[in-house]
C-alpha cells in the first residue's frame, strides 16, 4: 500500500523576492563546494523534464576545467498548457537571476543567459528592467557576471536543451548526440549548466531557507514542492504550488469535477492514468514509489467522461508529428504511422490487432529516438491505448 | 597518449582506443553494423538510428555511430530487441520512401535498397506514407536531379555541401513530417549558389541524388550512322572506372577503357589528357605574361596569384563567392572545353569531316562539367562544342547494357589525332597534378633545366592535405626571362570548397604571397569528383591517387611541352600560345553571380 498524502498548497515560489540581495551576498562568500552539498542535500531535481538532480549537475559542471562556462535559464516552455515558467518570470524574475548568478560563482561562469519563448517576447521589457537592476548590484559588489536574453525561435523542439544551444548558436535547433553531455560541451562547446526557470526558482528556495526545509517536502525520490498546471475539466485551472509525492485521488478530490475518467499527467509527453489507476498513482520523480508519473512541465489535464480519448490521443500525436524536428527516422516516421495507423484502426481500415503493431513501434521509438521528444511518445500512447483499447476502435 | 580501455562486444572481451566510437570498436572485430547517415568523410549525425545497439543494463538502444566506448561497456550488436527495433526503422524508411526500385537510377548501388535486402523486409505492414507527401522532382539542372521521394533524410548531402564545400547550397527546412532536404527559398538547384560539383550525390545512399544522364543521347549518335561520334576520356575516369566493373578501387584501366570505348560504337576515342597538356602550355604561358606585367612593369590591372580554372565547380564557386575576385581565375578554358573547340575545328579540318556532323561526347568524373558544357559561352567552334557529357558511373552503365564483359578486354590504344598525351596531362587528375605539370613546365621553359625534384615528381604539392604550398626559386634563367632571377615563385593547392575558401580569403584579405593557384572543386582533385563511383571514402581516394602517379611514372613523356602532338598543333593550327586562335578557341571569361 502507498501511503497516502495530504494535498499541501504550498508558497514558496512566489513569495516576495525582497532579501535577494542578501541571498546573493551572502552565498557569494562561501565556498562553492557548501554551496554544492546544499543542493546535493536538498535531493531537488530539474523541473524541466529530465528530472536530473540539480546539485549533481552544478557538480559536475564546476569540475570541468574551461575558463569559458555558461549559465543557461531555459525557459523556452512549449508544452501546451503550460505557463508556469512564464509566471515565474514576471511576479519573481530576481530569484530567478540570483540562482544563475549563484549558479556561475559555483561552476565558474561569467555569463547567464535566459532563453525565452518566442511567444514570451512581452515579457522582454521588464525582464530586462530586472537584469539591468541586478547585473549594476553585482557591478557594485565587484561581483562579475552578466545576464542576456536571448529569444527563441517557436519551435517546440528548442526547449531541449542541446537543441537549444544550436538554436542560440544561430543553427536549426536539432537535438545533438549525447554524450557529450552539457555540463562537458553545452553551448558554444563549452561547459554549460543549463536549468529550467522553476529549478532555479527552487534553488532560490533552498539558499533562503536551507536544504532541510525542502528536504522535507515530498517523498522519497521526490522532494520539495513543484508547481503545476492545472487544465481541462476542472472548475478551477490554474497554477498550483503542491508538495511532491501526492496522490491522484486527492489531486482529483481537489481538482476533479466529480465526473473525471483519467488525468494526463505531465502533458502531452507524459502518461494518462484512468481512474482505476488513481489511488496507485502518485505524483513524483519514477522512482521505487508505486505507480508512475514524472511531473515534466508540470501539466495536468483533467478530462470527464464525455471526452473521447481517441480524440486526445489523436491531438497529441498530431502535436509530435508537427513538432518532432524531423531528424530521426523513429520519431519523424514513427508519429506519421501512430497518427495515421490508429486514423485506420478507427475507418476500420486496420484491424484491432494493428494496434498491438502499433504499440511495439512506440516501444521502439522509446528505445531508438534520439531525443526526449521522440522517446517520449510512447507514455501517452501507450498508456492510452492499454487503458482505452475500445475507444480506440469504435 | 590515448588510454586503453576493455569493452566487451557479443560476449568478446577486446581492448581499444578510449574513445572509439561503438561502430569502429565494433568493425576491427568484424562485427559489422549496418549503418545509413554514417559515412567516414562526414562528422557524426546520428539521425538514421538504423546502427542502434544494445548496452546491456540500459533500457534505451545506443547509436552505434554517435556513442564512444566507455570503460566496461557490454554491447549486444544483434540482440532480439536491437533486431526488431532495426527492422523497426528500416521497415519505417521504407513507409516513407516511394520505393519504386526497378525504375531507380541507383537501382542496385543504394544502402537502403540493400539493408531492406539484408533483413527482408518482404511486407508492408505499416501504412505507406508515399501519397500524403507532395513530394517533388527538380530536374532543372543540367547536372544534378534531386527526388525527394527517394530521400531518407540522413542529411548527408547537407553535410557534405556544408563540410567539404563550404556551400551551404542545401539546407534542411521545415520540421516534424515536413521535414525535408531544400534550398535557399526552396529554389531548383540551378537557381542557387549549388557548383554542381556533385558531392552531395557520392555521399547520397540513395537515388534522391543524381546525375543528369545522357546515356541515351549518346547511344542514338552512336546509332546515327551519318554522324562522326568522338568521346574524349578525362584522367581521373581510368584510374575509377574499374570499381564499376568489379576491379579494386586504384586500379589502371586506361587500355581496357579505350577497347571498351570502341566496342561500344565511337568513332574516335580520344584523350582529354592532350588538352591537358594543351593546357598547361596557354596557362603557363599565361602565367609568365602576369608576371612579367606585374613584376616589371608593375601593371596594378593584373591579379596575382593566378588561379587555375579546369574545375568548373570551383568556377561557379568563385563566381558566386567572390565576383570580385574573377580577375584572379586564369582565362583559360577547362581541358574539355579546349577539347571540345577544337574537336570541331583543328580536329573537322584535319580529319576532312563536316562540323555539324561531329558529336562531341566527353566522359568525365565530374558533373559539373555537364553544367560547363551547356554554358552559352562555349560555342567558339561555332557549334555545341561538347554535346554531351558523361561521367564515369554512366560510361559504365554503357558498358554493361553493351553487354562488353570488361575484365576479358586487352588492352588497346587511342587514336592519333589528339589522343597523344603526357604524365603531366595524367596527373589532372589528382589534387595538385595541375600545379606540378604546370611547373615541370613553366620552370623548364624559364630556366633550360629540368625542375629540380627528384625524378620530376614535385612531392610537396602531392598528397591529400586540404592547402599545400610549394615554393621554388628561379636562378640562372634564359636572358628572355632574366626579371625572373632570384623569384621565389609561391604555389599553393587547395581541394575542396572549404578549403578553397580559406586561401581565397587570405588573396582577399591580401595576406597572400602565391603567385599561382591551384584550385579543385573536389576533395583530392578529380579523381574524387561527383562523377566517380560510390563509394567514396578517404582510402579509395588515395587508392586512385596512387594509380594516377603510376601512370604518369610510366608515360614516356612526362612534361607537356614535350607532346609531339601539342607541338604540333602550334605549328599547324594555333601558330604560338596566347596568340589569336588561342584566344578565340581555348580561352574564356566568367561572370558574377550572387551569393544565395
Ligand atoms: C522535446 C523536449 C522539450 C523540452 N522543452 C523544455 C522546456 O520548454 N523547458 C525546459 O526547461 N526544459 C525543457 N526540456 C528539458 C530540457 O532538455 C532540459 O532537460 C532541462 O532544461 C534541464 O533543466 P532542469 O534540469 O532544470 O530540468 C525539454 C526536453 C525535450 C526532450
Ligand atoms: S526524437 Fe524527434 S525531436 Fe528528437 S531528435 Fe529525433 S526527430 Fe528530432
Ligand atoms: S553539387 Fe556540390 S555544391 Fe551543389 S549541392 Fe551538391 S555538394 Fe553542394
Ligand atoms: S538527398 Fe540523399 S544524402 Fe541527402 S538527405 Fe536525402 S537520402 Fe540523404
Ligand atoms: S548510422 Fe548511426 S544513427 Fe545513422
Amino acid at each position: 500500500m502507498a501511503p497516502t498524502y495530504q494535498l499541501k498548497r504550498l508558497d514558496f515560489i512566489f513569495k516576495n523576492e525582497n532579501d535577494w540581495k542578501e541571498i546573493l551576498v551572502g552565498k557569494i562568500n562561501l565556498p562553492p563546494q557548501e554551496l554544492i552539498n546544499e543542493l546535493i542535500s536538498s535531493e531537488l531535481k530539474g523541473r524541466g523534464g529530465a528530472g536530473f538532480p540539480t546539485g549533481l549537475k552544478w557538480k559536475l559542471t564546476s569540475e570541468e576545467k574551461e575558463a569559458v562556462k555558461y549559465v543557461i535559464c531555459n525557459a523556452d516552455e512549449g508544452e501546451p498548457g503550460t505557463f508556469k515558467d512564464r509566471e515565474i518570470l514576471s511576479k519573481v524574475p530576481l530569484k530567478v537571476l540570483t540562482s544563475m548568478a549563484i549558479c556561475g560563482y559555483v561552476i565558474g561562469s561569467k555569463e547567464g543567459y535566459i532563453y525565452l519563448r518566442g511567444e514570451y517576447f512581452f515579457l522582454q521589457h521588464e525582464l530586462n528592467k530586472a537584469i539591468e537592476e541586478f547585473v549594476a548590484y553585482c557591478r557594485k559588489i565587484n561581483f562579475e557576471f552578466t545576464i542576456r536574453i536571448f529569444m527563441g525561435s517557436g519551435a517546440y523542439i528548442c526547449g531541449e536543451e542541446t537543441a537549444l544551444f544550436e538554436s542560440m548558436e544561430g543553427k536549426r535547433g536539432e537535438p545533438r548526440n549525447k554524450p557529450p553531455f552539457p555540463s562537458v560541451s553545452g553551448y558554444m562547446g563549452k561547459p554549460t549548466v543549463i536549468n529550467n526557470v522553476e529549478t532555479l526558482a527552487h534553488t532560490y528556495t533552498i539558499f533562503e531557507y536551507g536544504a532541510k526545509r525542502f528536504y522535507d517536502l515530498g517523498v522519497q525520490y521526490s522532494r520539495g514542492s513543484k508547481l503545476f498546471s492545472v487544465s481541462g475539466d476542472t472548475p478551477k485551472p490554474g497554477i498550483y504550488e503542491l508538495e511532491l509525492g501526492m496522490s491522484l485521488v486527492d489531486f482529483v478530490d481537489e481538482f476533479g469535477d466529480g465526473d473525471t475518467k483519467a488525468v494526463q499527467v505531465g502533458g502531452a509527453s507524459g502518461f494518462l492514468v484512468p481512474r482505476k489507476r488513481f489511488s496507485e498513482t502518485t505524483i513524483g520523480f519514477q522512482g521505487k514509489l508505486t505507480g508512475i508519473s514524472l511531473p515534466t512541465g508540470g501539466s495536468m489535464m483533467l478530462f470527464n467522461s464525455s471526452r473521447s480519448m481517441y480524440n486526445v490521443l489523436d491531438n497529441y500525436l498530431e502535436f509530435f508529428r508537427e513538432e518532432s524536428c524531423g531528424q530521426c527516422t523513429p520519431c519523424r516516421v514513427g508519429c506519421q504511422q501512430l497518427l495515421n495507423g490508429i486514423k485506420a484502426v478507427k475507418r476500420g481500415e486496420k484491424t484491432a490487432g494493428y494496434l498491438e503493431k502499433l504499440l511495439r513501434l512506440a516501444e521502439t521509438m522509446q528505445f531508438t529516438a534520439k531525443c526526449g521528444l521522440g522517446q517520449s511518445v510512447a507514455n501517452s500512447f501507450s498508456s492510452i491505448v492499454e487503458n482505452f483499447r475500445e475507444e480506440m476502435i469504435y | 597518449m590515448t588510454t586503453k580501455i576493455k569493452i566487451t562486444i557479443n560476449d568478446l572481451e577486446v581492448e581499444i582506443d578510449q574513445g572509439t566510437s561503438i561502430l569502429n570498436a565494433a568493425r576491427d572485430i568484424g562485427v559489422i553494423i549496418p549503418t545509413l547517415c554514417y559515412h567516414k568523410d562526414l562528422c557524426v549525425a546520428g539521425n538514421c538510428r538504423v546502427c542502434v545497439v544494445e548496452l546491456v543494463g540500459q533500457k534505451k538502444l545506443s547509436a552505434a555511430c554517435a556513442t564512444p566506448c566507455e570503460e566496461g561497456m557490454n554491447i549486444l550488436t544483434n540482440s532480439f530487441k536491437v533486431r526488431n527495433s532495426r527492422k523497426h526503422i528500416i521497415e519505417l524508411l521504407l513507409s516513407e520512401h516511394n520505393a519504386d526500385c526497378t525504375r531507380c537510377y541507383k537501382n542496385g548501388n543504394c544502402e537502403l535498397q540493400k539493408l531492406a535486402s539484408d533483413f527482408k523486409i518482404m511486407t508492408q505492414d505499416f501504412i505507406r506514407l508515399v501519397p500524403f507527401k507532395n513530394y517533388t522532382i527538380d530536374h532543372f539542372s543540367p547536372s544534378i536531379i534531386k527526388d525527394d521521394s527517394k530521400c531518407i533524410r540522413c542529411q548527408r548531402c547537407v553535410r557534405t555541401c556544408e563540410e567539404i564545400q563550404g556551400v551551404n547550397a542545401l539546407t534542411v527546412a521545415y520540421k516534424g513530417d515536413q521535414m525535408k532536404i531544400s534550398t535557399f527559398f526552396e529554389k531548383p538547384m540551378n537557381d542557387v549558389i549549388c557548383t554542381n560539383c556533385g558531392q552531395c550525390i557520392n555521399h547520397c545512399p540513395t537515388g534522391a541524388l543524381v546525375e543528369k544522364n545522357y546515356i541515351e543521347e549518346v547511344w542514338d549518335a552512336i546509332a546515327d550512322k551519318s554522324c562522326h561520334v568522338v568521346i574524349q576520356t578525362a584522367p581521373a575516369v581510368r584510374v575509377g572506372l574499374g570499381e564499376e566493373m568489379g576491379l579494386e578501387p586504384g586500379t589502371r584501366v586506361t587500355g581496357k577503357m579505350v577497347a571498351a570505348l570502341r566496342r561500344l560504337g565511337f568513332d574516335a576515342v580520344l584523350d582529354t589528357d592532350f588538352s591537358a597538356d594543351l593546357t598547361i602550355i596557354e596557362e603557363g604561358s599565361e602565367l609568365m605574361v602576369r608576371l612579367k606585367k606585374v613584376l616589371v612593369d608593375h601593371d596594378s590591372d593584373i591579379k596575382l596569384p593566378m588561379a587555375t580554372s579546369c574545375s568548373p565547380g570551383w568556377i561557379k564557386y568563385i563566381e558566386h563567392m567572390y565576383p570580385d575576385c574573377l580577375g584572379h581565375l586564369s582565362t583559360c578554358k577547362s581541358p574539355q572545353q579546349m577539347f571540345g573547340a577544337l574537336a570541331k575545328t583543328y580536329y573537322a579540318k584535319v580529319r576532312n569531316l563536316k562540323p555539324e556532323k561531329i558529336v562531341s561526347v566527353s566522359v568525365m568524373p565530374c558533373t559539373a562539367k555537364k553544367f560547363e558544357a551547356n554554358r552559352p559561352e562555349m560555342h567558339d567552334s561555332g557549334y555545341r562544342d561538347v554535346d554531351y557529357v558523361l561521367t564515369t558511373r554512366e560510361l559504365a552503365i554503357m558498358i554493361k547494357q553493351a553487354g562488353i564483359d570488361f575484365q576479358k578486354l586487352i588492352d588497346e590504344p587511342f587514336d592519333r589525332l589528339m589522343g597523344e598525351s603526357t604524365g603531366a596531362g595524367v596527373i589532372f587528375g589528382a589534387t595538385g597534378g595541375v600545379m606540378e605539370a604546370a611547373l615541370r613546365t613553366v620552370y623548364e621553359l624559364v630556366t633550360g633545366r629540368e625542375i629540380p625534384f627528384d625524378n620530376l615528381n614535385v612531392t610537396p604539392v602531392r598528397g591529400m592535405d586540404g592547402v599545400k604550398e610549394c615554393s621554388i626559386r628561379i636562378e640562372n634563367p634564359l636572358e628572355e626571362w632574366e626579371f625572373l632571377e632570384g623569384v621565389e615563385l609561391k604555389c599553393a593547392v587547395a581541394h575542396g570548397l572549404i578549403n578553397a575558401k580559406k586561401v581565397m580569403d587570405r588573396i582577399v584579405s591580401g595576406t597572400s604571397e602565391y603567385h599561382f593557384v591551384e584550385f579543385m572543386a573536389c576533395p583530392g582533385g578529380c579523381l574524387g569528383g561527383g562523377g566517380q563511383p560510390i563509394p567514396t571514402s578517404p582510402e579509395i581516394r588515395q587508392k586512385r591517387a596512387e594509380a594516377i602517379y603510376a601512370e604518369d611514372q610510366g608515360m614516356p613523356l612526362r612534361k607537356s611541352h614535350l607532346n609531339p602532338e601539342i607541338l604540333k598543333i602550334y605549328a599547324d593550327f594555333l601558330s604560338k600560345p596566347l596568340g589569336e586562335k588561342s584566344h578565340q578557341l581555348l580561352h574564356t571569361q566568367y561572370i558574377r553571380r550572387e551569393r544565395f
